[in-house]
């Protein structure tokens, strides 16, 4: 039975490294029936994958335990969880889960894995069509490390049906786990595109989570957010149709308006007729968002069209390293000496290194680093400019040791100081497609 | 009268690998119909002249009176191999604040303040 004629789900996590403070002020005092955390972004699943294949028992969100800590035993009092952060291995994460509540009495909690993204070995066997080369898998240079197709939401609705309070999966795209939330409780059948659309809608609304209540948004005095310190998670409360009205809690920061509404529908969106789902392809053109009081816009309008015949994999490919170096100049003449300071640094890495490189970019923060050859002339010389370089290679000495060109830059044009180095790994994000009856979602049940 | 997009609209940019997208919402419905006729794909491609490779597109989402627009081969190989210092291209919506339009005669400009009784966006 509902308890009300509304399903109330919040929103605790945008991003693998994203705050849980306001989720739990949201689990505490939201109200809700089901709190959903998103944890993966493009690369997140390939760094995850790097760690499971470091130790098998790894590769999940490195903040589950704190997750587990904080959320289970809300879970235990009748709060549903519906999150993606089992990443490159939801059925360790589920274990893990499973023993964490055990370790906190709660025995009985229906915790559920859904499992089934991981296609590796199918996009390698069928040496997939890479989209952004223009060729087969086989025609990438580096290691293909891993590939995770999109699930919706339909296995994780199958698991809340068999009664599970916890859903921990690894790829299920971000707006299906709220999508998936809602078509349970309503019961909305799985070719109802009209409402699946317009769920994604939501879903998509709230996926990023303080993006809808002001975060991403303060430009005054143009647009002035109330309480930007102490930001807010977003909650979404859906009715029947799938028409919902977003909110947050009234003691949190930032705001929900039309406007933020409206600045997080535009969000990492291509077609808004087409936006493409596991679920649905979802139509955004007919939305429309009303104020209906303070901190409450409600939403509807979405509709959509049939799920596409195949599912988007990402797949992640190791290319190396990336180097990255800055160093800084301040006052009379700080311009002129940064240009020199790069012109050096352009030389060196022309005779010494441009062949054992893959990319090089040469930067001046505070001048044209953000738009490169679209950035406006400086009206004034800057007080202050960092000069970056950066490089792609597959050689990790040859990554360590151009960052160290830049700090020998103390020894060049005058007061260089501030030096930074940073050397990270080259995951590249490829993208495929394959057909949906390639991939075999699985609801599982740790022990 | 001439002015810069940003006392008309607001922007938010994002990245789908290494193609950016840009929505563009006017603050007042009322200024959409104008600013669809001088807001095309040619002005954008302007303003990222030499920072966009691929082709250009716009969308529009009537619903909301705002315009998305879809840059392809922008990010410089995507956030995940890309060497820009903002391979999400985060800031791309402002940039194209700095595109100069005309207003039709009368027009005033408008800073949104919300009305705490009905949550609504007046104009200050």
């Amino acid at each position: 039975m509902s308890r009300r004629d509304f399903v109330r789900i919040g929103w605790g996590s945008a991003y693998a490294d994203d705050n849980l403070d306001p989720a739990e002020d949201l689990a505490r005092w939201g109200d809700l029936d089901a709190l959903c955390f998103d944890a993966l972004a493009e690369r997140t699943l390939a760094l995850a994958q790097i760690r499971r294949e470091q130790n098998p028992e790894e590769g999940y969100d490195a903040r589950l335990e704190e997750f587990a800590r904080r959320f289970l035993p809300y879970a235990a009092r009748g709060l549903t969880l519906v999150t993606n952060m089992g990443a490159a291995n939801p059925r360790a994460a589920g274990r893990r889960l499973r023993a964490w509540a055990r370790q906190q009495g709660l025995h009985a909690l229906p915790i559920a894995v859904v499992e089934g993204d991981d296609v590796l070995a199918e996009v390698q066997s069928k040496d997939v069509w890479i989209e952004e080369i223009g060729a087969p898998l086989r025609a990438l240079k580096g290691r293909v490390v891993s590939a995770n197709a999109y699930l919706g939401a339909d296995p994780v609705i199958q698991a809340l049906r068999e009664g599970a309070r916890v859903v921990i999966g690894g790829r299920i795209a971000d707006p299906s786990l709220g999508l998936a939330v809602m078509s349970h409780y309503f019961g909305w059948a799985a070719d109802d595109w009209q409402r699946r659309g317009q769920g994604i809608v939501v879903g998509h609304l709230l996926e990023c989570g303080s993006h809808v209540t002001g975060g991403n948004y303060a430009d005054p005095p143009y647009r002035v957010v109330p309480g930007l310190d102490r930001l807010g998670m977003p909650w979404a409360e859906v009715g029947p149709d799938g028409a919902a009205v977003i909110s947050k809690l009234p003691q949190a920061g930032g705001y929900v308006t039309e406007n933020t509404v409206k600045a997080q529908l535009v969000y990492e969106i291509h077609d808004p007729a087409r936006y493409y789902t596991p679920d649905v392809v979802a139509d955004f053109t007919q939305v429309t968002v009303n104020a209906v009081g303070p901190d409450r816009v409600r939403v509807e309008g979405g509709t959509g069209t049939p799920a596409p015949a195949t599912l988007k994999v990402l797949i992640g490919v190791d290319e190396g390293y990336q180097a990255e170096a800055e160093i800084g100049f301040a006052g009379p003449g700080a311009y002129d000496r940064a240009r020199l300071c790069e012109d050096v640094l352009r030389s060196r890495y022309e005779r010494w290194y441009r062949t054992a490189c893959d990319d090089m970019r040469l930067d001046l923060i505070g001048v044209n680093a953000t738009f490169g050859p679209a950035a406006p002339s400086p009206a004034a010389p800057p007080h202050e400019i960092r000069v970056r370089l950066a490089v792609a290679t597959p050689d990790r000495d040859v990554a360590e040791r151009i960052t160290r060109e830049v700090e020998w830059q103390y020894f060049g044009p005058a007061g260089g100081g501030g030096v930074r180095r940073r050397v990270t790994r080259r995951l590249a994000m490829y993208s495929a497609a394959i057909p949906r009856d390639a991939v075999t979602p699985r609801v599982v049940w740790p022990e | 009268m001439h002015v810069l997009l940003r006392e008309v609209a607001f922007t938010r940019s994002g990245d789908k690998g290494d193609t950016s997208n840009i929505g563009v919402v006017p603050y007042r419905a009322q200024d959409w119909e104008w600013l669809k006729e001088q807001l095309t794909v040619e002005r954008v491609a302007d303003v990222f002249d030499g920072l966009v490779k691929g082709p250009i597109r716009r969308y529009e989402l009537p619903g909301i009176c705002a315009l998305n627009f879809v840059l392809e081969r922008a990010l410089s190989g995507g956030v995940s191999r890309s060497l820009n210092l903002d391979a999400h291209g985060k800031a791309w919506g402002n940039l194209l604040l700095t595109v100069s339009v005309e207003a039709p005669d009368g027009w005033e400009p408008y800073w949104p303040y919300v009305d705490h009784e009905t949550g609504k966006e007046e104009s200050s």
